[in-house]
């Protein structure tokens, strides 16, 4: 089973590298860039062939090591 | 006073944190990220700074997995004394010993340079030994040094006057200009700036010496 994680800063987060981003993309001309939030994407491969078990793993993997969820939100999809 | 300073992969200023103990007179152990537990009669836990596991994840995070983590995780339920510096304030971060983390500077760039702190609190064993709002100049060398907490952590830091560094002049965008936080029960300092890089004239600078001073003077006793 394929999984598939996206680690994002919190909306509430400012995200100065995204900003950045978004600075550069407009010194390239593209100035109807309004907004820019960079993150993360963590691929797993499982050995699990149950899908809720594994949704249950990848929550405890992200609230303990995947994210900072502090200061990080993620989403969980299968793939 | 004893001491016990981690090494982890990527840890650099490992060995300017023992000089800094010794310095104060602490006996002082080197410990291996892999040991999973303390010497026997630790009074402290330095966290040095560096680039724990070349900061994969984020600064601090596999470091606060490591065998030793736990240990020092234990010695603080115990009441033990832990100081992070710099990548140790990261990981102190990450274990959930001190509350909020730390970001990306605001400015992007890795600041490397002396900066001016003011002392904001004296309530701990690591800042009695200056006076209440004494500006210190201190080291930084940062990527990730952007103090971020929620509204409420902050409320809660700066009601139990836990904030114990504040920047003269901030330069990577902290909340409320915080350069160190204490724990609850103020035994936990972490801290973005290099006391430890400030030890006598040769460095630039001696601030950093009452720091070790003021530690060793309260654990000698203990």
């Amino acid at each position: 089973m394929k999984a598939r994680v996206h680690v994002m800063l919190k909306d509430a987060v400012l995200d100065p590298q995204g900003e950045a981003v978004r600075h550069a993309l407009a010194t390239l001309g593209f100035g109807g860039v309004e907004r820019v939030r960079q993150g993360k994407v963590i691929d797993l491969d499982l050995a699990a062939t149950d899908r809720a078990a594994a949704e249950a793993e990848l929550r405890e993997m992200c609230e303990k090591l995947l994210a900072n969820t502090v200061i990080e939100k993620y989403d969980i999809e299968f793939v | 006073m004893k001491a016990a300073v981690i090494t982890f992969p990527g840890s650099n200023c490992d060995r300017d944190l023992e000089r800094g103990f010794a310095m104060a007179g602490a006996d002082v152990v080197r410990v291996w990220h892999k040991e999973p537990e303390l010497p026997a009669g630790t009074d402290i836990v330095g966290v040095p700074g560096g680039f724990s596991y070349g900061d994969y994840l984020r600064c601090g995070a596999i470091a606060a997995q490591s065998p030793v983590a736990r240990a020092i995780a234990a010695h603080a339920a115990r009441g033990g004394y832990v100081l992070g510096i710099c990548n140790g304030f990261q990981v102190l971060t990450e274990m959930r010993l001190l509350p909020g983390a730390l970001m990306r500077n605001a400015g992007l760039k890795f600041i490397c340079k002396p900066v001016t702190l003011r002392v904001t609190s004296t309530d701990s064993v690591y800042t009695s030994g200056y006076a209440k709002d004494a500006e210190v100049i201190f080291p930084v060398a940062h990527h990730d040094g952007n103090y971020t907490i929620d509204a409420e952590g902050l409320a809660r830091l700066q009601g139990e006057d836990r904030v114990a560094f504040r920047y003269a002049a901030n330069p990577n965008g902290s909340v409320d200009d915080i350069a160190g936080v204490l724990s609850a029960n103020r035994r936990v300092l972490g801290l973005m700036p290099h006391p430890e890089r400030a030890m006598e004239a040769a460095q630039g600078g001696s601030d950093g010496s009452a720091l070790f001073r003021a530690l060793a003077e309260v654990l000698a006793r203990a």
